[in-house]
């Protein structure tokens, strides 16, 4: 038996540049061409304005610790406790994340603390982007 | 919609609550429809229009007999209820049926007859939450908690003494789950779940089922029960990712539902007698009365700690015990609006003496949507 693992995310034609992104080791938003609005999740289309004409850009990867939760409970793929996290990244959109490299603990893991995005290769097609303390 | 123009005339909870492992979830429907019905004096023929959320209304309807001219499918989680009582009111008033059915039944805990709950892998949730160990609401609902407890100035004593007093309403209702005493240490010191969230701040896990009959109110006198009219009602959807939402520091959902429905019901916060947030985890009567406007959220905390919402306090809250202590099959809503009806009936085991206005606030999803039903016994 294989070890259990992490729910696999599936693109769509929609988020394919999002997973491209990830696997080239760049964190891809969308901002709209007309008001300027960067936003998250992908979508073909500002939800702001409702503008069509939008770009696909590089984000810093930087970001600060939004919220979170410490899991205690088991999930396939992940040995508790873990934290699941939410991150404002520089650009204004948030993201689902989990914090690693640093202990899963409250004292370790503080609100509004400056983090940065580190790619984990689940397998050929899918890196997901987590995140870790800044360094500096 | 205008004021006092509908009005509830039957209303039950399924004949058991809590574990039921000899009844199917389309069972549990029926029998909280055959109770409701019952209650309000009526037969399976006087039903012409119907309502639920997951199970979809020609199963209910043909399981029961029900010829409908009028029906309501809306599942945005467990405040479905909430807003098929606001659909039904302007159904009634449309004159597009006259007695509306509105059923819930969740075998939350056996699992018997119950539908998987689903997510596809190549949805948002699927690609921007679930890869991150997301495991249902325990894991969701709660994430937003530590930034709203930081804005506000909201200690997690404070929150633990959600769960404490509602255990204390709890402790008055035969029905109730969970009916011991509880402190702040026992609550802060039970089974981490999701920290900072423990297990006695997590709803219960229960099956059960509900069932409510509105018709017009000039009908309504003439049922065997006390009618209890709906005076205003709001309702309001977000996001299906609790990662988008506009702010963790409060419900952009409640935000529009409660003040809508306030509006429509032309009242004031002082004016409300009773009080139903529904209450999946333990941060949800906070947010609630900031976002219904009751009180800033910064002294929502304080609120509760110093006992204003416990029994004999001045603004009496979740008294059925709540999601917490009560009963939750998965979709709560239905109970708090079961709740709100005895209080307005004056038959609630632990009834608010002279309640007329009851404010009813129900939560889907994750902070998904949001469904607000006032009701009142006056007319």
């Amino acid at each position: 038996m294989p070890e259990p693992q992490r729910a696999r995310p599936k693109a769509t034609p929609e988020t394919q540049h999002f997973w491209d992104g990830t696997q080239a080791g760049e964190l891809r938003l969308q901002r709209c061409n007309k008001c300027s609005k960067a936003y998250f999740p992908p979508r073909p289309f500002c939800p702001e304005c409702g503008n069509r004409e939008v770009t696909v850009f590089k984000a810093s990867g930087k970001g600060f610790l939004y919220s979170y939760v410490i899991h205690h409970r088991p999930v396939p793929g992940f040995t508790p406790p873990y934290s699941i996290a939410v991150v404002e990244l520089e650009e204004g959109p948030r993201m689902m994340t989990n914090i690693v490299d640093c202990p899963q603990t409250p004292e370790a893991l503080q609100l509004d603390m400056k983090v940065q995005v580190k790619f984990e290769k689940l397998d050929d097609k899918i890196t997901l982007p987590l995140f870790v303390p800044a360094k500096g | 919609m205008r004021r006092n123009q509908v009005a509830v005339v039957g209303a039950a909870e399924t004949t058991k609550l809590g574990v039921i492992p000899d009844m199917s979830q389309i069972q549990l429907h029926a029998d909280a429809a055959l109770n409701a019905i019952a209650d309000a004096g009526l037969t399976i023929k006087d039903i012409d229009g119907f309502a639920t959320a997951v199970e979809q209304p020609q199963q209910v309807c043909h399981y029961l007999g029900i010829k409908p001219t009028w029906v309501d499918n809306t599942s945005v989680g467990g405040c479905s209820f909430m807003l098929h009582v606001r659909h039904a009111a302007a159904a009634i008033e449309a004159g597009l049926c006259k007695t509306v059915l509105i059923t819930h039944a969740e075998s939350g805990k056996s699992n018997i007859g119950r539908p998987p709950r689903a997510v596809g892998a190549d949805s948002l949730n699927g690609q921007f939450e679930m890869p991150f160990g997301v495991a249902g609401p325990p894991s969701m609902f709660t994430i937003p908690v530590l930034r709203f407890l930081k804005t506000h100035g909201i200690t997690q004593e404070q929150m633990a003494m959600v769960s404490v007093v509602q255990r204390e309403w709890a402790a008055k209702n035969p029905r109730a789950t969970m009916k011991d005493p509880l402190t702040v240490d026992d609550v802060l010191n039970s089974r981490m779940i999701a920290y900072p969230f423990r297990i006695l701040e997590c709803c219960l896990v229960t099956d059960g089922g509900g069932a409510l009959i509105l018709t017009s109110a000039d009908r309504a006198k003439d049922f065997p029960q006390k009618p209890v009219y709906i005076l205003g009602t709001g309702e309001s959807v977000e996001t299906p990712m609790v990662s988008q939402m506009e702010t963790f520091n409060s419900s952009r959902a409640f935000k529009v539902a409660g003040p809508l429905a306030f509006q429509e019901a032309g009242i004031a916060h002082k004016d409300v007698d009773h009080l139903m947030i529904y209450d999946a985890f333990a941060h949800l009567p906070l947010y609630g009365l900031g976002d219904l406007g009751f009180m800033p959220h910064e002294e929502t905390g304080k609120f509760i700690a110093d006992g204003n919402t416990r029994p004999g306090g001045k603004l009496p809250l979740n008294t059925n015990g709540g999601g917490l202590s009560y009963m939750h099959s998965g979709m709560y809503g239905m109970y708090a609006l079961q709740e709100s009806v005895r209080q307005m009936r004056g038959i609630a085991p632990a009834q608010v003496p002279n309640a007329k206005i009851s404010v009813c606030h129900g939560v889907g999803g994750m902070f998904a949507a949001s469904g607000t039903v006032i009701f009142t016994n006056q007319r």
